[in-house]
């Protein structure tokens, strides 16, 4: 089954790491991410830019375009996995593991209904 | 990263909100900085064991308070506090007490204070943007003083002038009204395009030291537009600074030497600061509320969008810096002008309608370096050297000078080159 595991954090916190802070993070998130990608198990990954360069279209008729993010909480979505495992204790499992890697923030884990990996050329 | 590392970001991002609170509490900023020490200190013994707050500035912000408030207490030298501040000594539950107070508006209001006392029109800019650094972002004086190239102790100086100054202004501490909070944001934006502009004028052996002042600029400007998320000239000021940034590591070669946008590899440019800058301006010009900011971050987003040297739309330039000139006259605006005009209508044009501006910048080192790299294209060498002369002695940083010196070389060799054709 595939889960998609969503990456909830403070953006102000985020966004206050130093650049070698970042990189480190990174490192540490690559070597979760490639144990998974050895076994097959990994799917898309995205980490989204900042909330403020975001858009929310709410679908009122006439659809309404506002600034920011649909959310406005203290903890966003910054990004998210998509992982293949059997059961829910195997992505809590890949949720432990990415969260050892970078403490902070929430995960929230929702089984995947239908996955069109699709194709993009940039 | 390792805990602490998460205990300074954590401590980092949360002081605007947390110094901006307490100074609406204490309304004295030296009372303020304090009680946000002492909350950070209790805070580093505290959140190892205790494990992370879940909102760390109202955590900061409860703790500060009642630290201040009790050593108020113990010295007695009871200073007159607001009237709905009774004194909350335990800290049980103080989290959830003052999270549901900030939910409210009250600490936008507060961050923007915070910024807009750095910006007391009294204070030199250079002591803004020190003020803002030490205060607004919490970087310490040593920081401070590496960034201005001056020593300590100087920099130290210049921090407590300023807030002596500020100190004496009595900003307000109600609620700003609608056009008192827009005055504000005004100057708040201005001071953080400053604070960028000391680090992006850097030359190119000082570019890695002042590098983290277009970074700080950078995180304030994402500050603000979560604050003030439908204001447009926010979004053009952040996509501006992105934009700029996004060129750093092209901007200067292995020697600290200048190199221009057309040779720069723009290979080296950031993917992802420009995404973000384009995004920004996109969302910007959907408002239809133009403003420098945003035809500053247009012009730098079509350079941005170009490829290739060749594939930058010159027109659009043109016109987007005619309308800058109309907004923000200013000769350097008009300069600027002159360059896409010289890709446009030809160098002669660019000529012409910078001739005017020479009484206004007659020491102005990039007027001369514009100049003389029209003339040179003319074909007029001998007035474009005496530019050329005249730019370097005006330059402001060793690259400056070196890259008006590569000029002349070029110049001269294509005299010597034209003097041996002509058989002299």
């Amino acid at each position: 089954m595939l889960y998609a595991i969503l990456c909830y954090h403070d953006e102000d916190q985020v966004g206050s790491w130093s650049k070698e802070q970042d990189a480190a993070v990174m490192k540490k998130l690559a070597v979760v991410q490639e144990k998974l990608a050895k076994q097959g198990r990994l799917g898309p990954v995205a980490r989204l830019l900042p909330t403020t360069a975001a858009t929310t279209l709410r679908k009122d008729d006439p659809p309404l375009v506002l600034d920011g993010p649909f959310a406005e909480t203290k903890e966003q979505l910054l990004g998210f996995y998509i992982v293949d495992c059997k059961n829910l204790d195997e992505a809590l499992d890949v949720a432990r593991d990415l969260g050892k890697a970078n403490p902070g923030g929430a995960y929230e884990i929702r089984p995947v209904g239908v996955l069109n990996p699709g194709q993009v050329t940039t | 990263m390792t805990d602490t590392a998460w205990i300074d970001a954590a401590l980092t991002s949360a002081r605007p909100q947390a110094v901006g609170a307490l100074l609406r509490y204490f309304r004295n900023l030296d009372t303020a900085e304090e009680a946000f020490q002492n909350a950070c200190l209790r805070a580093l013994r505290s959140w190892p064991q205790n494990g992370p707050p879940r909102d760390p500035a109202a955590w900061l912000i409860m703790v500060g308070r009642n630290v201040a408030i009790d050593e108020v207490r113990r010295n007695k030298k009871q200073q007159p506090l607001p009237e709905d501040d009774q004194a909350i000594s335990d800290l049980d539950d103080a989290e959830d007490e003052i999270a549901e107070r900030l939910d409210g508006s009250h600490y936008r209001d507060d961050i923007l204070r915070l910024l807009f006392i750095c910006c007391h029109k009294d204070l030199p800019t250079t002591q803004q943007i020190a003020l803002a650094l030490r205060i607004v972002s919490g970087l310490t004086v040593k920081q401070i003083a590496r960034a201005f190239l001056v020593s300590e102790a100087a920099m130290e100086q210049r921090i407590t002038r300023a807030k002596a100054r500020v100190a004496d202004a009595k900003v307000p501490f109600e609620t700003p009204g609608a056009v008192e909070r827009s005055e504000r944001l005004v100057s708040v934006a201005a001071m953080i395009y400053l604070i960028f502009n000391e680090g992006y004028s850097a030359s190119g052996d000082t570019a890695d030291i002042r590098s983290p002042l277009c970074e700080e600029a950078i995180r304030l400007a994402r500050l603000l537009l979560r604050l003030f998320q439908s204001e447009p000239e926010i979004m053009g000021l952040t996509a501006l600074l992105l934009l700029q940034h996004a060129r750093a590591a092209a901007r200067f070669d292995a020697d600290g030497q200048v190199i221009l946008l057309d040779d720069q590899d723009r290979a080296l440019w950031n993917p992802k600061l420009i995404a973000e800058g384009l995004a920004l301006i996109d969302k910007a010009m959907r408002h239809r509320r133009s403003g420098p900011y945003q035809v500053q971050a247009a012009i730098a987003a079509l350079h941005a969008r170009a490829a290739t040297p060749d594939e930058t739309d010159w027109t659009q330039i043109d016109l987007l810096y005619g309308a800058l000139e109309v907004m923000q006259p200013s000769p350097v605006v008009t300069l600027n002008r002159a360059v896409a005009v010289s890709k446009v209508r030809g160098p002669q044009a660019a000529l012409d309608l910078i001739e005017p501006l020479a009484p206004r910048l007659s020491n102005y080192f990039h007027y001369f370096g514009v100049r003389g790299a029209f003339l040179m294209q003319l074909g007029r060498n001998d007035e474009a050297r005496i530019a050329f002369d005249r730019a370097i002695a005006l330059a402001n940083t060793t690259a400056e000078a070196a890259h008006i010196r590569m000029h002349i070389d070029r110049l001269m060799r294509d005299s010597e080159r034209r003097n041996v054709k002509a058989g002299k």
